[in-house]
């Protein structure tokens, strides 16, 4: 783009206050996170602070902080785990063995998706409570891999469909098996589209709220529902829910920004390149 | 094994997940549909029963019911408006060349990866509570007065969190429109003396249909489920004045056990997502194919 130097100023200047803006609360989290209960409501203590780690400190000291932090990780790591076992052989058999069924398929498990969950909460809430998968780590790691399973096929569909078949037919006629072919040829070739796959299975289980808040209460409760107790608080408590929710979001938003170039392409199943 | 009988092995391996969604999906929706009609009230067992459809008749003639429509439509409709608006500003503003891209990239997405209940708590208790809250400290230090956010705009302020949360998607997909963009066209128009709204208007802009459109379809399926950012701020109050459907059926089914009655919500709540789908559908289907 042909563009003067004040124009390139102008820019500049403007993308930067954007992206700070959209930035700002974060960073405001950060800020409260390092002070002390009275400083975080104290005006005169707006930006003039002793830093301290006093709020990481009493949220951690909560021995269920690590409790929700735990089951935070099993269920989206388990979900996720089951998401690639189903998701790998559905997407595989679609993309290299297509038949006249495949795209009604691929578009009915699309169609899953227009579900919303509070349209079955109720018959969820009762089978699992019939089965004992209430207030469990199984129960909503079941119910994230339902939900996610849909787009992951989409996602490793579209990223299978570019590694060109020839590579995969060599293979079948040294006599491989679907199982060895897919082991030994098309995840090595597909690695980086089943880590983004993967990816934004986690993103989206870790932080997956209406199934945490409705279906667990204390045992499998994932921190998306610990930062929720803090919505009926006693006494101060901005510079803890500042603690918390800095340690429960700082490792997503990692992931995230490592992730966020390849996310797009699986977020609109390569419809936008 | 002969190599046709190793290609249907190959070609059946979809089977697994297909009948865990098939499952998955199909088995709740029926007793979705078949709780709808029954008298079902998990505090008063006992007392079951079929009853025809009258718990739909309950909803219908119950004007909190309409009221929550409104709130979803208005809810849905304000941020899809909001994000998308800023959405391709933010695109034009970031496809350009500037020192720091990729750093102020990073910063402007990232909201999208905070979890639904910490943004919902952070922007309602740091930024807007009316005593403690920056926006009002900031306001009443330049003189002004703080507004109480969600005492007097509690609508408004969700929508507020709801676009923050979710311009950073419309944000990261129509910047990959956007880069992908002929600049020879955009320069050919320049050379034909196109001003730069008629060059955006006319190139640009058909360009990011398709983008716009696949932003359109997935924020609106996530957004008429929308329920943490509802249920850590107002729950759905003061009053009704925040009570999306998704909000009013979790009421009827998790604080009043009332399973007909919510169940009879739900496909409701169904329909209302199969209509719309099926609409945008429709008015998109056509550029996605091409």
């Amino acid at each position: 783009m042909r563009a003067g130097i004040g124009s390139r100023a102008g820019v500049t200047l403007a993308a930067w206050v954007a992206a700070l803006l959209m930035f700002f609360p974060i960073a405001w989290t950060i800020i409260t996170s390092f002070k002390s209960e009275v400083e975080a409501i104290d005006v005169r203590a707006l930006l003039h602070f002793q830093p301290t780690l006093v709020s990481y400190r009493e949220v951690l000291a909560r021995a269920q902080y690590l409790d929700y932090a735990l089951n935070s990780l099993i269920v989206s790591v388990g979900a996720t785990l089951l998401v690639a076992i189903l998701a790998v052989p559905s997407a595989y058999s679609m993309a290299f063995h297509p038949a006249r069924s495949t795209r009604g398929l691929l578009l009915w498990m699309l169609s899953t998706k227009m579900l919303p969950p509070v349209g079955v909460l109720m018959p969820i809430y009762i089978l699992f409570r019939s089965v004992g998968l209430l207030d469990t780590r199984s129960g909503l790691i079941l119910i994230d891999t339902l939900a996610n399973l849909p787009l992951a096929v989409w996602m490793l569909y579209t990223f299978f469909k570019e590694i060109p078949r020839d590579i995969l037919e060599a293979g079948r006629m040294d006599g491989a098996r679907p199982a060895a072919e897919i082991r030994h040829l098309l995840l090595p070739l597909a690695l980086p589209g089943l880590a983004s796959t993967c990816l934004l299975s986690l993103i989206l289980c870790w932080n997956e709220a209406f199934w945490s808040l409705t279906l667990t209460a204390s045992a499998a409760a994932p921190l998306t529902a610990f930062i929720a107790s803090f919505s009926s608080p006693e006494g101060l408590y901005f510079a803890k829910l500042s603690a918390a929710a800095t340690m429960a979001c700082a490792p997503i938003l990692v992931l995230g920004w490592l992730g966020q170039r390849r996310l797009v392409r699986g977020l609109t199943f390569g419809a936008v390149k | 094994m002969t190599s046709a009988g190793r290609a249907q092995r190959g070609t059946r391996l979809w089977m697994p997940s297909v009948i865990f969604l098939a499952a998955g999906s199909m088995i709740p929706l029926v007793m979705t549909l078949w709780f709808s009609t029954l008298r079902y009230d998990l505090t008063a067992p006992g007392q079951d029963g079929f009853r025809g459809l009258q718990n739909y008749q309950f909803l219908l003639t119950d004007p909190v019911f309409w009221a929550s429509l409104r709130v979803t439509f208005v809810l849905v409709g304000a941020v899809l408006l909001t994000t998308i608006g800023l959405g391709i500003l933010g695109a034009a503003l970031f496809s350009a060349r500037f020192p720091g891209r990729s750093a102020a990239r990073l910063f402007a997405i990232a909201p999208f990866f905070v979890m639904p209940t910490v943004s919902a708590l952070i922007w309602k208790d740091l930024l807007m509570h009316p005593v403690y809250g920056v926006f009002g400290i900031v306001a009443r230090h330049v003189g002004g007065t703080a507004v109480d956010w969600f005492g007097d705009y509690p609508l408004l302020s969700l929508i507020v969190i709801l676009s923050w949360e979710w311009l950073p998607f419309s944000l990261l997909i129509l910047l990959t429109a956007m880069q992908s963009l002929d600049q020879e066209q955009l320069e050919a128009a320049r050379m034909d003396g196109a001003g730069a709204l008629a060059r955006f208007v006319w190139i640009t802009l058909p360009h990011l249909r398709r983008a716009i459109n696949v932003v359109v379809m997935m924020e609106t399926i996530f957004l008429l489920a929308v329920f943490a950012e509802i249920f850590v701020t107002t729950a759905g109050g003061p009053g009704t004045a925040t009570t999306s459907l998704a909000f009013l059926i979790f009421g009827r089914a998790l604080l009043q056990f009332d399973v007909g009655v919510a169940a009879a919500g739900g496909v409701i709540a169904i329909i209302l997502a199969n209509v719309v789908a099926a609409l945008l559908a429709r008015t998109f289907a056509p550029q996605l194919e091409r």
